[in-house]
């Protein structure tokens, strides 16, 4: 009994930090995507515009909502919710400080599998959105969608495959824990750096965001799959796309950056939130910094890309690295 | 593909972001309206003003030409009686409310030009902003001028014949020195 309560009180948190870190992550973006762009962003709603993620929270919850007469009205009703719940559902095994309270199922063996699985039902959200809308701009919005995430979800989780390989686990414990020799050699980024470049890649075509925004392209799509969304239904797929990004971040972070450690860390859990934390902004930084530079694929590149670049070269990197341990090459021993 | 323009191609991401990263170093070009204001020419069309003659009277007579000028429907006049005990203005009348709908208003200065006594005059200072439409529509005390220095506010007690006539012997506004 008091696990499952201590499991409930947990689950809630992850829940609570993801919302408010959804929230503020709109923020960020849009303050830091206006420095880039010259601009100053939101300052006027609160000290410099903080409360203006509760200001457009309140204004969709007080819009009208309406459906669209030739939507299916049970799928346009269902997709929001399909949207948001996996996005909440990764946050179950990313550890976010080295305290059990703060880490629900990180020490599943089979964390890795969990997370591959959770982002490729991500998607239903999207198409099934994209499809009951009754919308020829959402329609191919969702096809899009659908397409992209499969192509990218193999390349994604061949990197993977390198990661669980050098940690000798899918656990996620037990990938922090490989990654903590002592010094930040230890992380994995600079031991599997394709692998890094990989993820992050296919990380930024599995969120559509930019470069990989084909789902929501304005200029051709109006709003892709959100098209006929209006009121808290678009602000379901506006949150599951934010918490998203947390939660690939946060996976970097783990994959990549060694999670919650950093210097002096030790025993204390608050330091690890911090490190933990930290590294997670910096990955958000630059996602809004790649949004800001660089232009949207081409459809066609898009594909290109993912099935004739990135997974040759995630698979030969799953060859290099098993190469790598089985000669037993000091670093990746 | 050709591995020297591949290559080369690849050079240029990281160099497109040291660009945008110079960029966000740089300090923002937006002007904080209404807090900070850019220059404006001393002719730009801003604000509405209610002009006084010299004595503190009112030059505004209530005549509803500009409203009558107005494109936008954006001026509202309501003239009222003078009398020598209680005078606003040279002349019959005077105007008892006058608004103008700031939302409405397109800036073209027409109620300028048909002015027969160069009473409202679009002056480039505080160009109007607002949170409420309420807020927007502007009444006759915040655009009537104050009076001159040592010189009396409407009404005024002035002595029988002498303001009688509503385009008075004082010189027109652009005369002035």
């Amino acid at each position: 009994m008091s696990i499952l309560l201590e499991t409930i009180l947990k689950a809630v948190m992850f829940v609570v930090l993801a919302l408010a870190g959804f929230a503020y992550t709109t923020w960020i973006e849009r303050r830091l995507i206006s420095r880039m762009q010259s601009r100053i962003g939101p300052n006027r709603v609160g000290p410099q515009g903080l409360l203006q993620p509760v200001a457009e929270g309140l204004k969709l919850i007080f819009k009208e909502s309406i459906t669209p007469a030739q939507a299916d009205k049970f799928v346009y009703m269902l997709a929001p919710m399909l949207a948001v719940i996996p996005a909440l559902a990764l946050f179950a095994v990313i550890p976010i400080s080295n305290h059990s309270f703060f880490n629900l199922a990180g020490g599943v063996d089979t964390a890795v599998l969990y997370v591959l699985a959770i982002l490729g039902t991500a998607v239903y959200g999207i198409a099934l959105a994209g499809w009951s809308s009754n919308n020829k701009y959402a329609t191919l919005g969702g096809l899009r969608a659908a397409a992209q995430v499969i192509s990218y979800e193999l390349a994604m989780s061949l990197a993977l495959v390198a990661v669980v390989l050098m940690a000798g686990s899918a656990s996620m414990n037990v990938i922090i824990e490989k990654q903590l020799p002592g010094n930040i050699l230890g992380w994995f980024i600079f031991r599997q750096p394709i692998a890094a470049a990989l993820f992050a890649i296919t990380a930024l075509a599995e969120l559509a965001r930019s470069p990989f925004d084909l789902v929501e392209a304005e200029q051709e799509l109006t709003a892709g799959y959100m098209t006929e969304y209006g009121g808290m239904k678009f602000a379901l797929f506006f949150m599951s796309e934010y918490v998203k990004m947390i939660a690939l971040s946060g996976l970097f972070t783990v994959f990549f950056l060694g999670g919650w450690s950093g210097p002096f860390v030790g025993d204390s859990w608050p330091l690890g939130l911090v490190y933990f934390s930290i590294k997670v902004l910096l990955c958000l930084m630059v996602m809004v910094w790649v949004r800001a530079t660089l232009p949207r694929f081409r459809y066609d590149k898009l594909m290109a890309f993912g099935w004739k670049r990135l997974l040759p070269i995630a698979l030969a990197n799953v060859v290099i690295t098993a190469a790598l341990i089985a000669f037993g090459v000091p670093g990746y021993k | 593909m050709n591995w020297k323009t591949t290559f080369r191609k690849l050079t240029r991401i990281p160099l497109g972001f040291y660009t945008v990263l110079q960029q966000t170093l740089r300090k923002p070009v937006t002007v904080q309206y209404p807090e900070q204001t850019r220059p404006m020419v001393p002719r730009f069309r801003g604000r509405h003003h209610l002009k006084r003659y010299d004595n503190g009277l009112e030059r505004c007579i209530g005549c509803a030409l500009c409203a009558a000028a107005c494109p936008a429907d954006a001026i509202y006049v309501e003239a009222g009686e003078n009398t020598n005990d209680a005078r606003f203005s040279p002349g019959e009348r005077y105007s008892q409310t006058y608004e103008i709908n700031m939302l409405r208003c397109i800036f073209c200065g027409y109620c300028e030009d048909a002015c027969p006594t160069n009473a409202i005059v679009l002056e480039p200072i505080e160009f109007p902003t607002g949170y409420s439409r309420e807020a927007m529509i502007y009444t006759k005390s915040m655009l009537l001028e104050s009076p001159p220095i040592n010189v009396p506010a409407t009404p005024q007690v002035t002595e029988p014949g002498k303001f009688d006539r509503s385009i008075v012997p004082f010189p027109p506004i652009d005369q002035q020195a």
